[in-house]
């Protein structure tokens, strides 16, 4: 090969580097090379020295859920043809991944009640920072309002994403674990941001934050649980302009948080504004055979540089692609079924909880996760409750100065009534 | 000619394929008391417009749409600029791992002991590569970690007092989009320089912009290195003190890294910042447009503005998560970046070590030019230097005396079973065709990829149809773009089915 390309060695083809910059193979200091059981063994031993929810009986949320995950999603991403595949750039080639990408706007958009969603963004707090971003051109305005009872994370996100573009961020206090304190809101600002169901697990009013927001001509901009969805009067139906939310729950494994994938929609008339990918249907320049390729182009990053809707480019495809699978194979029904098992473990929870000695912090309907209020430091019982093999949920102290007692607990559908049964009596022992 | 014609039928959609009542799993089974949903909830939906298809029906479904997509695991993918090497299938193993897997990112981080070494590790090995002594992993994509480095920049000018007077920010001609985009997301104004004509960036140009007045303007330098040419910059060590003179910082788009591992570092260079991709540089895949996975790599001045929470070690080398950051620009993902990512990475650096890290380098830049001095006879090389990992050609000729575009040559290429090399990028070069073989491919592939571009080159004489129509060989043929968005159609329109008792399920269905 060095024949052909006319070089006397490898070194040689470095030869513009400045040589004081140029180091010797293997100088270095990174540690030794393992091969491929070494490396296997390796890995296996630091992973085993996380505490995993098979050691534990998990009812953890606050954003990324213990979910059913139907095998069906794991041996689809697992394809080489989509998981080693780039950006659908040449559609031609690409028509498989398109097709699924449409079909995934497609699912998402209905889900949330919305009439178009993008390709995926990266995580739900993300897409909430570019929704807000999104209302901020498309208002002129400067100023975003937020619930407290979005979730933390996303807050301080959306909160950096703001920083940086000079826009800020008015936050708004709950009342009772709703976001019903509107006082603050002037025809200043772009948006008006809730979620839910919220971070407390409850449902919001959804109708009187959309009041609220038409009351000064903003944008209502819904974070929305996609499970939740599949029972719930979706937020595009109580009129959202936006609607943005995290799709972990539907395939993604937990993995410490990451990857996630954001989903992304809105009403029709924003869509020139929408950053990230969009798949669109056409036919053939020269027959009629139909076909997916990216659309709305003109939007993004690589062609209008400077004036693109964002700065995204990669995205979550093969988390969406897990979230299309997902959808698809559970479907209408067993989305459904998923939805309402866990709101029956919820409720059956809630007694159970209440039963050991918890309260209710709030009285507001909730969709599998709910606030309980202990007699003491909620950190305490939590570590407790670990030592009996209970991951029992997020103390809220660190979020919530006033929730120092509190411990935000999450049921899925993948609990089962003796699992709750036991988290009941550990609590009872914990709390006497 | 070794063109195949796709006899797979292109697959329906997955609506058409719906049928009222079926179910693609075992749906988990409720055993806890029946609820009134209306009553518990509040307001419920009325439809819910999703696919009902049994499991074989799901399967076939995807498995089909699979084999009308083309990947690394496919065949040659020499798209430039993306690094599509070959993802070992080893780092699919290990990020499955039920410790790594099912592990939640609130739970107690005394129970995470495993993951925080993990993380601790990929920022060590790292940062020895990059030269830089700090990184963070929360960036999730390049364009994050691009936007992440120029909020650290902002944060230090804004803690000396120069936030609100520098607001400019330098950007190449020959740039990644993302790059003057990020700028944007960040508040700048953009400032572009060019590139001179051998290919370096046009250090009299970048003189005035940093010059007089204007350089107190200068926020900071994005430079890509190597350069979108394919190019090492010789002066970048002149070019970061001139910047530095003039007050502002240098960041280094670290997407053609892939060029300089094991062999030389930016950090070193005299970069203030950079960003890397681990789905290009550390083999993360590419899954079809993400999960990316960025990290970013800085000197100490930039440290204190890191988002929070820091992974590092404490006093006795023990693994911590730092929320005490009081500088901090916050957050900018919710949790901890792309967890099972890094771990595909850590599985990646560990396989190579300290032996074999600088051949990640030396053979991709061997690739490349080994491909570039194949194809100068036909397709002529943009620069009349070394290429790096990627070599940059240009098919203006054809344009001129046959009317063939580099478009008409990617879509060739698909026939012949290849995916094309990037087109049109960097925009400063004519009918740019932009080739990355990276170092996992062979000599052979190498050669056959390269015997298939000159029968190209050769048709585009001869028979230029057969260049204009390409592809043929795949299910669809050339898209219709401007139609796409004339006619908009971005979600089916499909009707629901129509409603059917599912028995176990439809016993507790809402009220």
């Amino acid at each position: 090969m060095l024949a052909a390309i006319g070089a006397p060695s490898i070194d040689h083809l470095f030869r513009e580097i400045p040589a004081h910059l140029v180091k010797a193979p293997g100088s270095l200091d990174l540690p030794p090379a393992l091969d491929e059981p070494g490396l296997i063994k390796h890995l296996h031993e630091l992973s085993r020295k996380n505490v995993n929810m098979a050691d534990l009986t998990c009812f953890l949320g606050a954003g990324i859920y213990d979910r059913f995950v139907p095998s069906t999603v794991g041996a689809v991403i697992s394809r080489g043809e989509f998981l080693t595949a780039y950006t659908p750039y040449q559609p031609e080639a690409s028509q498989g991944y398109l097709q699924t990408i449409y079909e995934f706007q497609s699912m998402v958009a209905e889900l949330y009640g919305m009439d178009v969603a993008n390709a995926s963004m990266y995580d739900g707090a993300t897409a909430l920072a570019e929704a807000a971003i999104m209302a901020v051109g498309s208002t002129g305005r400067h100023r975003v309002a937020v619930s407290d009872a979005v979730h933390p994370h996303y807050r301080q996100v959306l909160k950096t994403y703001c920083w940086s573009m000079g826009i800020e961020v008015v936050t708004l206090p709950h009342v009772g674990g709703t976001a019903e304190d509107y006082g603050a809101l002037d025809p200043t600002f772009a948006c008006v941001i809730v979620q839910s169901p919220n971070f407390f697990g409850v449902i919001e009013g959804l109708a009187g934050a959309r009041a609220q927001a038409t009351a000064i001509g903003a944008l209502l901009i819904v974070s929305a649980d996609p499970i939740s969805c599949a029972l719930l009067k979706p937020p595009g139906e109580f009129g959202a302009d936006i609607v943005v939310g995290e799709g972990q729950p539907m395939g993604v494994p937990m993995g410490l948080g990451g990857p996630l994938v954001g989903l992304f929609t809105c009403r029709t008339e924003h869509i020139r504004r929408i950053p990230g990918r969009i798949v669109g249907r056409t036919t053939e320049v020269h027959g009629d055979r139909e076909g997916y390729v990216m659309t709305l182009r003109t939007r993004e990053q690589d062609i209008r540089r400077e004036k693109a809707t964002s700065n995204i480019c990669t995205n979550e495809a093969l988390m969406a692609l897990a979230c299309t699978v997902y959808m698809t194979t559970l479907g209408k029904n067993g989305m459904k079924a998923v939805a309402e098992a866990t709101v029956r473990n919820t409720q059956y929870a809630k007694a159970k909880l209440q039963e050991a000695g918890g309260k209710l912090k709030f009285s507001g309907n909730t969709f599998g996760e709910f606030v309980l209020q202990l007699p003491g430091d909620a950190v305490e019982v939590r570590d407790a409750l670990i030592q009996k093999k209970i991951l029992g949920g997020l103390p809220l102290g660190p979020y919530y100065p006033d929730m120092e007692n509190c411990l935000l607990v999450a049921v899925t559908e993948t609990r089962k009534k003796a699992q709750i049964d036991a988290y009941a009596a550990a609590l009872k022992e914990v709390l006497a | 000619m070794n063109m195949v014609t796709k006899s797979v039928p292109k697959p329906k959609s997955i609506f058409d394929k719906s049928r009222a009542g079926r179910v693609g799993c075992n749906v988990p089974v409720c055993d806890t008391p029946e609820v009134n949903l209306a009553e518990v909830l509040g307001p419920t939906r009325s439809g819910l417009n999703l696919p009902e298809v049994a499991e074989l029906d799901v399967m076939r479904h995807f498995v089909n749409l699979s084999h009308i997509n083309y990947g690394i695991e496919t065949g040659f993918y020499p798209l430039g600029s993306c690094t599509m090497k070959y993802n070992p299938r080893v780092n699919e193993a290990t990020a499955r791992f039920i410790g790594f897997a099912a592990i939640h990112p609130m739970q107690p981080v005394e129970t995470l002991t495993g993951a925080l070494e993990l993380l601790i590790g990929v920022q060590e090995m790292l940062q020895e590569i990059s030269g830089f002594p700090h990184m963070t992993l929360q960036p999730v994509a390049g364009a994050h970690g691009e936007m992440t480095c120029l909020m650290l920049i902002k944060a230090f000018h804004h803690a000396n007092g120069e936030g609100e007077q520098r607001k400019m920010v330098i950007v190449p001609d020959s740039a990644h989009g993302t790059n003057p985009a990020s700028a944007a997301r960040c508040g700048y104004d953009v400032k572009s320089v060019p590139t001179d004509g051998t290919g370096n960036t046009d250090l009299e140009a970048l003189t005035k912009l940093l010059a007089g007045e204007e350089g107190k303007h200068v926020a900071a330098l994005m430079l890509t290195n190597p350069s979108t040419l394919g190019l090492f910059e010789p002066n970048i060590e002149k070019i970061c003190e001139m910047v530095h003179a003039a007050g502002g910082q240098v960041f280094c788009d670290g997407a053609n890294m892939n060029a300089m591992v094991g062999t030389t570092r930016p950090g070193d260079h005299g970069f203030d910042c950079m960003h890397l991709n681990l789905h290009k540089t550390f083999s993360t895949p590419h899954g079809g447009g993400g999960p990316g996975c960025g990290a970013i790599g800085l000197k100490a001045h930039l440290a204190p503005f890191l988002p929070a929470p820091v992974i590092r070690r404490d006093d006795e080398g023990k693994p911590i998560a730092d929320h005490d950051c009081p500088q901090s620009i916050g957050r900018v993902s919710p949790f901890y970046g792309q967890f099972l990512m890094e771990v595909r990475a850590y599985t990646y650096l560990r396989a190579f070590g300290k032996e074999y890290i600088a051949d990640i380098s030396r053979y991709a830049v061997l690739n490349a030019n080994y491909v570039r001095a194949r194809l100068a006879d036909v397709l002529p090389p943009a620069h009349d230097r070394p290429c790096m990992h990627e070599c940059i050609l240009t098919a203006e000729r054809y344009k001129k005396e046959f009317g063939i575009r580099a478009l008409d040559i990617s879509k060739r290429l698909i026939d012949y079973g290849f995916h094309p090399p990037t087109n049109y990028f960097p925009l400063i070069v004519p009918e740019c065709l932009m080739i990355e073989p990276t170092e996992t491919e062979s000599k052979e592939t190498l050669d056959a990829f390269c015997d298939a571009m000159i029968e190209i080159c050769r048709e585009a004489e001869l028979e230029p149809d057969l260049l204009h129509n390409a592809p043929t060989s795949q299910v669809v043929g050339r898209l219709d773009e401007t139609a796409a968005v004339k006619r908009l159609d971005v979600r089916s329109k499909h009707e629901p089915t129509s409603l059917v008792v599912v028995p176990r399920l439809a016993e507790t269905a809402a009220v």
